[in-house]
C-alpha cells in the first residue's frame, strides 16, 4: 500500500507529490495522459513567479524531472474509480488495482466542446481545441478563435502571428481575459472581433469551409479554435463525493467530504484557476494527507 | 525496441512492409502535447516487442503528413499489414494505444 496516492500530474498533482515524497512518503503519481496538464499548450506564461516568459511545455517538463528527481514514480494509466476501504483507499483503472493510505485528486479539466451536431466529425479537419498544437497548419489562412477568456485571447494573439486573418468570436460584448491582454488583441490589425454572437453550424465538405454564428454572420474559415471553458475532471470517480457544479467541493483547506480524500488544482471550486494557485493547492493538499497518514 | 525515426525512405520498410502491427506518431517540435507524448512512447517501444513506433516529424516529411492528411497533431495511426486500421487525434492513455494495437 502508498501512503499517499496522487491523481493527475499537472501542476496541483505534481507539486503535491513534490512535498509528499520530501516528507518521506510512499508516493504514486497516476496520470491519465501526459505529465504537465494544461498548462502544457500555453505558449508562455508571464504571470508566475520568478519564471518569466517560460513557456508551458517547458515548465511542465521540468516540474516532472524535479518530481522524478526526488524519487516520485509516476504511472501512465487513467483512474475510472476510487473507493474508501478499511485503512484507506482503493483506487482502480481498468486493469489494475492500486491502494493507499491518503489520495489526492488533481484530475483537472477538459475542454468544453460547442456542442453541435458535426463538430466530432470535422476533429483533426479544422476544429481544434490546442493553437499550439495545431497553428502551424494554418500559415497564411483565415482561421476563427471561440471563446472571451484568457485562452481564447492567448490562441487568438499565437495564431495572430501564423494566420492571415484571425476572427475572435466571443459571445458577450465583453472580455472576461486580463485586461492586458484584451489591450494586445486589439492593437492587432488582423484579428478581427466578432461579438455577441455563438456559433451555429458548421460546414464543409470533407475539411471545415465555413461557421454560421446566430447574428447572422457566415464566415469563410479554414480552422476554428475552441476556448469556451473547461469541465471538471470529476464526474463518477468516487461514490459520495460532494460536487457543486461539477467541481469538487472543498475550501482553502482542500479537503473534501470524505475524510484522507483531498483535492487540488483547477478541479476544485475556487475563486481563481491559475498556476500558482494550483501549486499552492498542491502544498496544502499534501501537507493535508501527510498528516491525514499519521493518524 | 527503441522508438524509430520514420522517413519518407524507410516508411515503405518499417510501416507498410511490417510483419508486426506498428504505431506511426505524426507530431512536431513546436507541438507541446507530442513533446509530452515521447516518453510514453518511449516506454510502450522499451516495454514490448510485439509491435513498433515510428516517428514522423511532420516538418521533415512534409511528404508524408500531406499524404496520410495529417493536419491536427499528436496523430497516432496504426497500420496492419501495410493498412491503415485506427487513427486518433490527440493525446490518449497509454494502455487504450497499446489496445489499438493489439486490436
Amino acid at each position: 500500500m502508498h501512503d499517499i496516492i496522487v491523481v493527475g500530474a499537472g501542476p496541483a498533482g505534481l507539486t503535491a507529490a513534490i512535498y509528499a515524497v520530501r516528507a518521506n512518503k510512499k508516493v504514486l503519481v497516476l496520470e491519465a495522459l501526459a505529465c504537465g496538464g494544461q498548462i502544457i499548450n500555453t505558449s508562455h506564461i508571464d504571470n508566475y513567479p520568478v519564471a518569466p516568459h517560460i513557456t508551458g511545455a517547458d515548465f511542465g517538463k521540468t516540474l516532472q524531472k524535479q518530481a522524478e528527481d526526488l524519487g516520485v514514480e509516476i504511472e501512465y494509466d487513467e483512474v475510472t474509480h476510487i473507493t474508501p476501504i478499511e485503512g484507506g483507499f482503493k483506487v482502480e483503472s481498468e486493469d489494475e488495482e492500486y491502494s493507499a493510505k491518503s489520495v489526492i485528486l488533481a484530475t483537472g479539466t477538459s475542454p468544453r466542446k460547442l456542442g453541435l451536431e458535426n463538430e466530432d466529425s470535422f476533429i483533426g479537419k479544422g476544429i481544434s481545441y490546442c493553437a499550439t498544437c495545431d497553428g502551424g497548419f494554418y500559415k497564411g489562412k483565415t482561421v476563427a478563435v471561440n471563446g472571451g477568456g484568457n485562452s481564447a485571447l492567448h490562441e487568438a494573439l499565437y495564431l495572430s502571428g501564423i494566420c492571415d486573418k484571425v476572427y475572435l468570436i466571443h459571445r458577450r460584448d465583453e472580455f472576461r481575459a486580463d485586461a492586458a491582454l484584451v489591450d494586445k488583441v486589439k492593437t492587432k490589425d488582423n484579428i478581427e472581433l466578432v461579438l455577441n454572437a455563438n456559433i451555429t453550424k458548421l460546414n464543409g465538405e470533407k475539411h471545415l469551409e465555413s461557421i454560421e454564428t446566430d447574428n447572422g454572420h457566415t464566415l469563410n474559415v479554414s480552422g476554428l479554435f475552441v476556448a469556451i471553458g473547461r469541465i471538471p475532471n470529476a464526474a463518477g470517480l468516487v461514490d459520495g463525493l460532494e460536487l457543486t457544479d461539477d467541481y469538487v467541493a472543498s475550501g482553502e483547506d482542500c479537503k473534501t467530504n470524505i475524510p484522507g480524500l483531498f483535492v487540488a488544482g483547477d478541479v476544485r471550486t475556487k475563486e481563481l484557476r491559475q498556476l500558482v494557485t494550483a501549486t499552492s493547492d498542491g502544498a496544502i493538499a499534501a501537507t493535508a494527507a501527510i498528516d491525514f497518514t499519521h493518524e | 525496441m527503441s522508438i524509430i525515426e520514420g522517413t519518407k525512405d524507410n516508411f515503405e520498410k518499417e510501416v507498410i512492409k511490417s510483419d508486426k502491427p506498428v504505431l506511426v506518431d505524426f507530431n512536431a517540435t513546436w507541438c507541446p502535447p507530442c513533446q509530452a507524448l515521447h516518453p510514453i512512447l518511449e516506454e510502450m517501444a522499451e516495454e514490448s516487442d510485439d509491435y513498433k513506433i515510428v516517428s514522423v516529424d511532420i516538418d521533415d516529411e512534409d511528404a508524408l503528413a500531406e499524404q496520410y492528411e495529417v493536419s491536427s497533431i499528436p496523430c497516432l495511426v496504426v497500420f496492419k499489414d501495410g493498412e491503415e486500421v485506427d487513427r486518433k487525434i490527440g493525446l490518449q492513455p497509454k494502455k487504450r494505444l497499446i489496445k489499438m494495437l493489439e486490436k
